[in-house]
């Protein structure tokens, strides 16, 4: 299990180094920093001046060999837009966007599970066929059109829940928390839904399709014939055979999450990092875009390998070294 | 009828599985109506919502015709300059399914080309080719189309983006969409290479390019229209997101995302209709066309007759 752990380590490394050389040739190629930080009026003396001191004046690969140094050490330059250091911009939207996209996951596991499970079991009946015919509105509805929905349902017309922004939030430290207020909960519902839904379709979809499979299996019958209640064989058996994939596509899809976050936070104008991503992109604000794409690729390299982590836990074969 | 090769057409199982689908049939419907009001809106439309001189500010938050108030002439009502909403929908479509039909075009081009290269020659060529794809595919489409017009749009001089917006938006769905068309031309390429019909050209000489072009080409390119078709959802969905972010095609171009995030700020005011309808347009649309697809990837696969 070790060497596989070094091994996948070792996959990882190639791909932050491409996705940080990208980023690096964003931040040196991409526009002018220097007129864009001067504004209108300038002295050649203060160019020359703020030239050196971006670095900008030293050769490519120890201009590349510093953004890597700094990136290590959390410094990704400054905002074009707000003037202010990025990785600290960074660091005060991540909570927001974590506690969404987390919330956005639960929900979707909550809810999508036990209806892959029950359309598995029951594919005739009535209720099956509702549950299908809204995953497939799920997943054919773009996030965006169903924030703009449940706005309108649930905070125009009915004016149950509040349709932007976060809520009150706690401070610890350098964390901001709307889960430990009324309002912050309150706040979180409607974005969690609209994040989540396109997960919880897909997490319906192939539990169902995992179960269709597994219930037709031999130990499937065999534990029939032993006599095990039904309960236990479909929650035991057969949903414990259908994780490794639901594993895999709920853990791959976190990462997607934090992305589409990206919209969602839009609409409801959550104040987390995929809004500052947009904002950014608007005004080609590129030392956000940079750092940002590096932080997600970070993200996702984290979580694959997180996911196949996973599998040991599942997965006993595995772990007793034998091939799957 | 059956012998002339129109007649042979509609006597193939092809034909046969698309009438005994219901579902193929009412979404080919929708498409099909969709697309005649997008290609002839010029000549369809009630109203040409880009006409400043026809613009009336009386006509402005006009409900749909059928609430109390509504006006027979604005079918699904106005929005805030007097637009008639159904026009703006029907002009909207329109450049959504162009950015959406150029874009995967754009992108089944490079994919094409850098699976029958990865395939044909294999070895180290291959292995940096899918290692780039690999590592595409890790992050979603939505996010690498985004980041690639960010980095466009800091490219673009100031005073030519909003020309220059629709290409822009084209490059960056294509690029985020090419990987899949890739590893599936790569995968059958790689099968074709070994086939003797390629050894026999290989053996009269011809060249290898030539050999790719006109002999494994024509080959793999089944499977790609499937793919195609299930990716122009995708696309469109793509479009419309970015726009709907504000950073997709200009308000002078609307397509059917802007004029859903224009609707956005009336959505409190309790106009509605001027987001929702361009919605349930753009959710209908990609329903259709995913149904489709998924009807035409079953239609194609024989092991499932």
């Amino acid at each position: 299990m070790f060497a596989f752990i070094v091994s996948r380590i070792l996959q990882a490394i190639p791909v932050l180094l491409i996705v940080g050389f990208i980023s690096f040739a964003m931040f040196a190629f991409v526009g002018d920093p220097v007129t864009v930080m001067l504004g209108q009026d300038y002295t050649e003396a203060q160019r020359v001046a703020l030239v050196a001191q971006l670095g900008l004046d030293k050769p490519f690969f120890v201009q590349y060999g510093n953004f890597v140094w700094r990136a290590l050490h959390g410094d990704f330059g400054m905002s074009y837009r707000l003037a202010r250091p990025v990785g600290g911009l960074i660091a005060e939207r991540l909570p927001a966007t974590l506690e969404l996209a987390l919330s956005a996951a639960l929900l979707a596991v909550a809810i999508g599970v036990p209806m892959g499970v029950f359309t598995g079991i029951r594919r005739n009946a009535v209720l099956s066929r509702l549950f299908m015919l809204f995953s497939l509105v799920g997943v054919s509805l773009p996030t965006f059109l169903i924030g703009i929905l449940l706005i309108l349902f649930f905070a125009v017309q009915l004016g149950w829940l509040p349709s932007f922004g976060r809520g009150e939030v706690v401070q610890f430290q350098h964390w901001s928390t709307g889960f430990l207020t009324s309002s912050g909960r309150r706040a979180l519902i409607l974005p969690a839904i609209t994040l989540g839904l396109f997960q919880m379709t897909l997490i319906l979809r192939l539990v169902r399709s995992e179960m269709l499979e597994v219930m037709r299996s031999d130990y499937i019958k065999f534990a029939r014939a032993r006599g095990i209640s039904q309960r236990s064989i479909h929650f035991r058996h057969a949903l414990g055979n259908t994780l490794v994939p639901v594993i895999t596509i709920v853990g791959l899809q976190l990462g997607g999450l934090i992305a589409f976050s990206i919209v969602t936070e839009t609409v409801f104008q959550w104040p987390g990092m995929g809004l500052l991503l947009v904002q950014s992109i608007g005004v080609a604000d590129i030392p956000v875009m940079s750092a940002y794409l590096l932080l997600i690729a970070l993200v996702f390299v984290t979580i694959n390998l997180a996911v196949d982590l996973l599998y040991f836990t599942v997965d006993p074969r595995l772990r007793s070294g034998g091939k799957r | 009828m059956s012998g002339t090769l129109v007649g042979r057409w509609l006597d193939s199982d092809f034909i046969y599985s698309f009438r005994k689908s219901w579902i193929a049939m009412g979404s080919a419907l929708v498409v099909f109506v969709v697309l005649v009001g997008a290609v002839f809106a010029h000549q369809l439309a009630p109203h040409n919502p880009f006409d400043l001189a026809s613009l009336d500010l009386m006509d402005s938050f006009k409900p749909p015709a059928f609430a109390a108030d509504g006006d027979l002439s604005f079918p699904l009502g106005t929005d805030d300059q007097g637009r008639d909403i159904l026009s703006g929908i029907m002009y909207g479509t329109r450049i959504s399914l162009l950015v959406a039909v150029l874009a995967i075009m754009f992108s089944l081009i490079v994919g094409l080309s850098v699976g029958l290269v990865a395939g044909y020659l294999g070895g180290a060529v291959d292995a940096v080719l899918m290692r780039i794809v690999d590592v595409q595919l890790t992050f979603p489409a939505i996010l690498i189309a985004l980041l690639v017009d960010g980095v466009v749009r800091a490219v673009v001089p100031q005073n030519m983006q909003e020309r220059l917006q629709l290409y822009v938006i084209v490059f960056a769905i294509g690029i985020s969409l090419w990987p899949q068309f890739a590893r599936t031309v790569r995968g059958s390429t790689m099968i074709e290479r070994n086939r003797d019909y390629v050894m026999a050209a290989r053996i009269i000489g011809l060249s290898g390019p030539r050999i790719v072009l006109t002999h494994i080409l024509p080959n793999v390119l089944g499977p790609i229209f499937v793919i195609a078709t299930l990716n122009l959802g995708i696309a469109i969905i793509a479009e419309a997101t970015l726009s709907f972010l504000g950073v997709g095609l200009p308000p002078t171009e609307p397509s059917l995302g802007t004029l859903i995030r224009i609707g956005n700020n009336f959505l409190f005011s309790g106009e509605w209709w001027i987001t929702i309808f361009p919605g349930v347009t753009l959710a209908l649309m990609v329903l259709a066309i995913n149904l489709l697809g998924d009807w035409l990837r079953d239609a194609l696969n024989p092991r499932l007759r």
